[in-house]
């Protein structure tokens, strides 16, 4: 049965981890999202659906105890904020590499250093681009709200479990810190360990008899080896390019103009549409929902829709790289963001489309 | 060859099926492959082959998961023990194992060791400390004693400059999560025997659930000591181990 809850955003992240039947949290607090640990700490999960949650000694551990935990074909996460998830870049890396599934979230706060614990986006090209070493990418989910929070945790987890490649969750402090009605799903079974052993033939769930034992790693010393694991990866990228770039278009019917923004910078367009709507300007809303894969094609159709875009991040300009490679030019593209924990206002917003988009 | 002579009765030695077919990376007269032996000697002793995985480190024995018929995992530098604990808590009726060096356990993995050992995980380190990084080519390490020459202290160990080697598992001891901790090395077959033994009472261990299993093997690397394989051990038992003393350092107290 459904239930609505007023929840905040993290702690949206740890109910949705404990009902959606997550084997494993692992992680270290830092602010903004601390929540996360305390919440699934008082939940005391073990006791509902068997999931262990364990507070590690640094991010370093917790992104390490996720490897192995995933490397058993456990569905296992952390959480963490910036600086956090820059320790976590070496785990990340290794997990991309050995194929493994697992879900990070990362509360984005401003940088760089230890910065602000203010709101930020500034994450963007370390998430997207691969932060760690090695060509890898992350499946980056971009949620806009409470609700996305909570759904997000499941559909994190599908697609690492589809692709067996890490998926971040690249929320930041707003929507991390802010409360509102989310609907919340019944207890889901943790998966048996049989149908782990019998599903997951990669994991390390205990040698067969007569079969080889299971190695996971993602060392090969031979480089002819280590090429052809790298096109196997590819091949799998390029299939979740296809298949799963998401995004959602708000208002964009009849837009003359678009913001292209995602997670709490594009609450705060949607806003900044109602302005300039009701000053008669046809703006609308381009929301990434995947950051990686972009949805590069619908932003590429649409160069002939509209006349301009103006990328809305709270960053010194990141995505809006994307957004010019995804429109070559064909549309004229301009960049507004504010950092270092500082918000845009809706009336900002407005006021740069109409200087540096419609005017400019 | 007489054929006669291929009976049950005559056999001295059998290869364990829990060792592969592989064949060792290591250099001739390491005590990696003997280690490598007695563990999984005891995994099957044990018949815990089917519910066992292990955790191999970076250095020299990274390809340990090459050589062990258990289901295996290759963990970043240092951090064995953060992939053991997940490992063991996830499935806590299985047998978790690290193989880690000094480099990668008392060096950079320093934090993670420390902490799995005081949160007194239920598993089982085998710790192997040769006093020198082996594998990226005869560097000082955490353990490298005072004077000793590596490619990194050409001039020998000077401890006003580069610290002193960190005997890390008299540190362990002191932890209220660790339930047995103890020294033992592999060059003699008397040594063997009772590292042996000891490395069956870590795995043993696991079932009492009463916390972390500890078992540092002093060993030799007759290549980055530049020695022959006889001189190395020599030369281990006349400097290693005052510093580094055989012996159980802390025992269960039902086994006093």
């Amino acid at each position: 049965m459904k239930e609505l809850r007023l929840m905040k955003g993290n702690e949206a992240v740890a109910e949705s981890a404990i009902r959606y039947g997550v084997d494993g949290y692992f992680g270290y607090p830092i602010t903004p999202q601390s929540e996360i640990l305390e919440h699934l700490m008082a939940e005391n999960p073990y006791e509902k659906t068997g999931m262990v949650v364990l507070q590690a000694e640094s991010e370093v551990a917790s992104i390490n105890m996720v490897y192995g935990g995933a490397a058993c074909g456990k569905r296992v996460m952390t959480t963490s904020s910036s600086p956090g998830i820059s320790l976590m870049q070496e785990g990340l890396s290794y997990i991309a590499g050995a194929e493994l599934p697992c879900l990070v979230v990362n509360v984005v706060r401003g940088g760089p250093g230890l910065g602000t614990i203010q709101p930020s986006q500034a994450d963007y090209f370390q998430t997207t681009k691969g932060g760690g070493h090695g060509d890898y990418r992350l499946i980056t989910l971009a949620p806009a709200s409470v609700q996305e929070m909570y759904d997000f945790v499941g559909l994190g987890f599908e697609l690492a479990f589809k692709y067996r490649n890490p998926a971040m969750i690249l929320s930041d402090g707003v929507i991390g810190q802010v409360m509102e009605k989310v609907v919340i799903d019944d207890y889901k079974p943790r998966w048996t360990d049989e149908y782990i052993k019998k599903t997951f033939p990669w994991a390390t769930t205990g040698k067969n008899p007569n079969q080889s034992h299971v190695i996971v790693t993602s060392l090969q010393l031979d480089p002819v080896k280590q090429e052809q694991v790298n096109l196997r990866i590819q091949a799998k990228y390029r299939e979740c390019e296809k298949n799963d770039a998401r995004c959602e278009l708000l208002n964009c019917d009849d837009a003359e103009y678009v913001f292209v923004a995602y997670g709490s910078s594009a609450r705060i367009c949607q806003k900044a549409i109602e302005l300039g709507r009701e000053k008669g300007i046809k703006i609308g809303l381009v929301r990434p929902i995947t950051l990686w894969p972009f949805p590069t094609k619908v932003l590429r159709d649409m160069t002939s829709k509209v006349k301009g875009m103006l990328s809305v991040e709270m960053s010194a300009g990141q995505m809006v790289e994307d957004v010019l490679l995804a429109t070559q030019h064909k549309v004229k593209v301009e960049h507004f963001g504010r950092f270092g924990g500082m918000i845009p206002t809706p009336q900002e917003v407005l006021e740069v489309l109409e200087t540096k988009i419609i005017g400019g | 060859m007489n054929e006669s002579i291929i009976k049950p009765e005559n056999l001295v030695y059998r290869k364990t099926p829990v060792l592969t077919d592989n064949v060792l990376h290591y250099c001739p007269g390491c005590g990696h492959g003997t280690v490598h032996r007695i563990i999984a000697e005891v995994i099957e002793e044990m018949g815990i082959q089917e519910t066992t995985v292990g955790v191999a480190p970076v250095g020299c024995s990274v390809l340990a998961y090459n050589y062990f018929e258990v289901d295996m995992q290759e963990a970043a530098h240092g951090r064995a023990p953060a992939l053991a604990t997940a490992i063991k808590r996830l499935k806590p009726d299985f047998h978790v194992f690290t193989y880690q060096g000094d480099g990668d356990l008392a060096a950079i993995g320093t934090g993670e060791t420390i902490h799995a050992c005081n949160r007194g995980e239920n598993i089982t380190m085998i710790f192997i400390n040769n006093g020198i990084y082996g594998m990226t080519g005869g560097q000082m390490a955490p353990t490298t004693l005072e004077g000793m020459k590596t490619s990194t202290s050409p001039y020998g160990r000077d401890l006003r400059t580069m610290g002193n080697p960190l005997r890390i598992t008299e540190i362990l001891a002191q932890l209220p999560g660790t339930y047995y901790v103890t020294r033992q090395a592999v060059y003699t077959p008397a040594l063997v025997r009772k590292c042996k033994k000891a490395i069956r009472q870590g795995f043993e261990n696991q079932k009492k659930q009463k916390g972390t299993s500890f078992i540092e093997v002093v060993s030799n690397c007759n290549s980055g000591w530049k020695m022959s394989p006889v001189a190395s051990n020599k030369w281990l038992e006349e400097n290693m181990l005052t510093l580094y003393p055989l012996g159980d350092i802390k025992v269960p107290t039902e086994n006093k």
